[in-house]
């Protein structure tokens, strides 16, 4: 008697593997014809967009004077840039001397007064003020200043007084420490005091001369030997901005600062002894003309008054919109993404295929894992390309159309470009989460764009909805996402219109993301939930 | 003679595929679970949307330039993707079970199909959008009046009486109508799921996110003007319609054109394909 083995095949170790299982998605995916066209078609949308855009935005600039009234248009300059590179906005009155080597100045602020207009203009000579109100703009700035030069952009140090937030201590356009609160009045007077040792200058404040607080150290490297000193006065444009459901409109306004100075002493060498007023700041900044700027002084009493503002630019100003128009494309090139991922699951669906997959590999969790490897994979990769072509192209057709364009730093750059293809990559994700939880592909396709792009949408349309609303939407939907292509930081000195459609974001740009990731997490998980759990 | 009896007959058999292929759509539609629900929820949000929208307006003193009509529709912003997933599935939908074969089998000229499909579609969003417009004009005047939107700040009351608004009430039922046909022509074109309502919403939600990137006026006013989504709610818009690129009624046939467009392609590619 003998006993017949019957054959049996030799199993290969690990076929059901998750490499294998990677391996045979990435044969799905590459060999169905549509999807790679998809893919593709995703990937120059992007592009192509981005390129359509930068090439319907022209800037041209026309000053007219009376020996040119027709001039011929030039490219549009770009802002004075600050020792950081950020476009910053630097004109204001400075009433100044030299300071030769290590010194200190110190004043007491008595009063801030401001006038600003309304009507988004000034009066027609020979009273430009004439119509204009009473009342200080919040960072209404005037105090001491110790600055490398009067050319725009130069290092500075500022000990200031301000109409709404206190003294503060500001440098290099981008730093800001606040000191004594409150506001400054003949009744409860500010003292104010820089020293330079070095490249190092220091600033106090006291309210009554005897205690003294060091409020702020400023490193200024580079800072010349001689550095110009003296006291300032600066006001940013008034405007008010009113969002109503069906537009926003906006009133505003130059605005005129006047500050009043006693008790002001120096220490150290200061060689001209005498004071020199003049208006810092170029033809872009919109600031009153120099007739109504200026300075009075009797004895060590002086009074200034000056507009503009010593600030980096920010909201639509800040450069940043570039790099936003040169990702225009990247809401096509997401819908194209979640259609894929939607139908990367669906199709096994509705072809009978799942059922195949299934057999092949009982253990549904992977497969719906490696699944998303697959397609995480190839939408990051085809983000990533799209993206790193989108932006340059973009940005060299934006400044041949004469538009100026803000030199971002390297490592943001690499934050938006990766973050994008992220960005894509995790919805491709969270769309073939919600492929597998509904197996409709219409209904999915429709819930995850009306999760991620409606909302956008709406909150960058303005006006549909209102401001409260669309923080809301972009902090909490999977829109959040799109905070990764914020190019330029939120300056809390700097009051301008910090919204979705100016390109800022209430949370911050990885956070963003993270709000997307975690959407994913939960629609991956429900899915691999339900898979398990219904029959294929 | 022949020649004649067959041409006539061949009128009749297009003239009763008309009429079986609407009646078969029909009896689909009331007894397939799916677009009732969908066109239900579309009702529904519609109305919820523009109720939020209403609640939320808020008047500064500087000017208030709120369009009542149009901010008590908002939530046709949202509806439009409901309305074009009952029209694309209604087409593609049956591609994916392979129906088409047995539809394309009873009636075997391909337009009256897609008529068929268009009409029924179309009749049960024009019913559903009636319905949702209604009830958000309702809700939207009680809330508008509620939130300082009165004639003693010289706004109209929100009523179907006055002109503007009923246009901007009816447009908004046509609106919709405007996107189910779309959907339809879009899926017979592409007959996928997934890729055609992913290519619907594209066309509705793209164009003003690109639109508002591009900085030269000309190219802004050129993009809404061909934006179907942009122009075809021009229609809502009761207030400063100088300001707008085109009037109302142009806006509403810029949808139109691409509506007819997509079923003029749908019905052609239809025609020449096998199913």
């Amino acid at each position: 008697m003998s006993v017949i083995t019957p054959h049996r095949p030799q199993v290969r170790p690990g076929r059901d593997g998750f490499a294998q299982l990677v391996r045979a998605e990435w044969t799905k995916f590459r060999t169905v014809r549509g999807w790679v066209i998809g893919t593709v078609a995703g990937a120059l949308l992007i592009i192509g967009l981005g390129a359509l855009t930068g090439a319907n935005s022209h800037c041209s600039f026309a000053p007219v004077t009376p020996q040119n009234p027709n001039p011929a248009p030039r490219p549009c300059p770009a802002p004075p840039a600050g020792p950081g590179g950020e476009w910053v906005s630097d004109s204001f009155y400075f009433v100044h001397q030299p300071l030769a080597g290590n010194g200190s100045i110190t004043v007491r602020a008595t009063s801030l007064t401001g006038m600003y207009s309304t009507h988004g203009g000034l009066a027609p000579r020979p009273n430009p003020l004439a119509g204009m109100k009473t009342g200080v703009q919040p960072w209404t700035k005037a105090g001491i200043l110790i600055k490398a030069g009067t050319a725009q952009g130069s290092a500075y140090a500022a000990m200031m007084v301000t109409g709404r937030h206190g003294v503060r201590m500001q440098w290099n356009f981008t730093h800001d420490t606040p000191g004594l609160a409150g506001k400054v009045s003949a009744g409860s007077p500010r003292w104010l005091r820089l020293i330079r040792s070095g490249d190092v200058i220091k600033g106090y404040d006291s309210a009554d001369h005897t205690h003294w607080t060091l409020v702020g150290t400023a490193a200024l490297p580079g800072l010349p030997a001689t550095a110009q000193a003296g006291l300032f006065a600066a006001a940013p444009g008034y405007s008010v901005t009113s969002t109503s459901l069906g537009g926003s409109s906006a009133v505003g306004g130059p605005t005129l600062a006047t500050a009043t100075f006693d008790q002001v002493s120096h220490q150290g060498t200061w060689p001209a002894g005498r004071w020199t007023g003049e208006p810092v700041g170029g033809r872009i900044d919109v600031a009153l003309p120099p007739s109504v700027q200026g300075f009075t002084q009797a004895g060590n009493r002086v009074t200034v008054s000056g507009s503009g503002d010593i600030a980096p630019l920010a909201g639509t100003d800040a450069g940043s919109h570039a790099v936003r128009q040169t990702l225009a494309g990247v809401f096509a090139g997401l819908i194209a993404m979640v259609v894929i991922g939607v139908m990367f699951m669906t199709a096994e669906y509705r072809r009978g295929l799942i059922r195949t997959t299934l057999v092949a590999s009982p253990r549904r969790g992977r497969v719906l894992a490696a699944k998303a490897v697959v397609l995480g994979g190839i939408t990051f990769v085809t983000g990533l390309v799209a993206t790193a072509v989108a932006i340059p192209l973009g940005e060299h057709l934006l400044r041949q159309n004469g538009n100026p364009i803000f030199p971002l730093p390297g490592l943001t750059v690499l934050r938006i470009v990766v973050g994008t293809a992220a960005l894509l990559a995790v919805a491709a994700v969270l769309a073939l989460g919600v492929g597998t939880l509904l197996r409709r592909s219409a209904a999915a396709v429709t819930a995850v764009i009306a999760g991620i792009v409606l909302p956008y949408l709406l909150a960058v349309l303005g006006g549909v909805l209102p401001v409260g609303a669309e923080e809301w939407l972009v902090r909490l939907t999977p829109a959040a996402a799109f905070a990764i292509q914020q190019a330029s930081p939120a300056y809390p000195q700097v009051r301008a219109t910090y919204t979705p459609a100016t390109g800022y974001f209430p949370l911050a740009p990885w956070a963003g993301l993270a709000v997307l990731c975690a959407w994913t997490a939960l629609a991956l998980a429900a899915a691999a939930y339900v898979l398990r759990r219904r029959d294929a | 003679m022949t020649a004649l009896a067959v041409d006539r007959s061949a009128r009749e058999a297009w003239g009763t595929g008309v009429r079986d292929a609407l009646h078969a759509e029909w009896t689909k539609l009331r007894t397939v679970a799916g677009p009732g629900w969908l066109l239900l929820a579309a009702t529904g949000l519609t109305v919820a949307v523009g109720a939020v929208a209403a609640n939320t307006v808020t008047c500064p003193a500087v000017g208030c330039q709120v369009d009542p009509a149009k901010v008590s529709l908002t939530g046709i912003y949202l509806s439009q993707a409901i309305v074009a997933i009952v029209a694309v599935t209604w087409v593609s939908g049956e591609y994916s079970t392979g129906m088409i074969r047995l539809t394309l089998t009873a009636v075997p000229h391909r337009w009256p199909v897609l008529a068929a499909k268009a009409t029924v579609t179309c009749a049960a969003t024009l019913a559903a959008g009636a319905i949702a417009v209604l009830v958000s004009v309702l809700v939207g005047r009680l809330l508008l009046y509620r939130h300082g939107i009165t004639p003693a700040h010289g706004f109209e009351a929100l009523s179907l009486g006055s002109g503007p608004v009923l246009r901007a009430a009816i447009g908004s039922v046509l609106y919709l109508a405007l996107i189910a046909l779309l959907g339809t022509g879009m899926a017979a074109a592409v007959r996928d799921s997934a890729a055609s309502i992913g290519i619907v919403l594209g066309l509705l939600y793209l164009f003003p996110i690109v639109t508002s990137l591009v900085s030269d006026q000309n190219a802004q006013r050129h993009l809404n003007q061909i934006s179907p989504m942009t122009a075809g709610l021009y229609i809502q818009a009761t207030t400063n319609l100088r300001s707008l690129p085109l009037t109302p009624r142009q806006g509403l046939g810029v949808l139109a054109a691409w509506a007819a467009g997509a079923l003029l392609a749908g019905g052609v590619l239809l025609s020449l394909r096998d199913a």
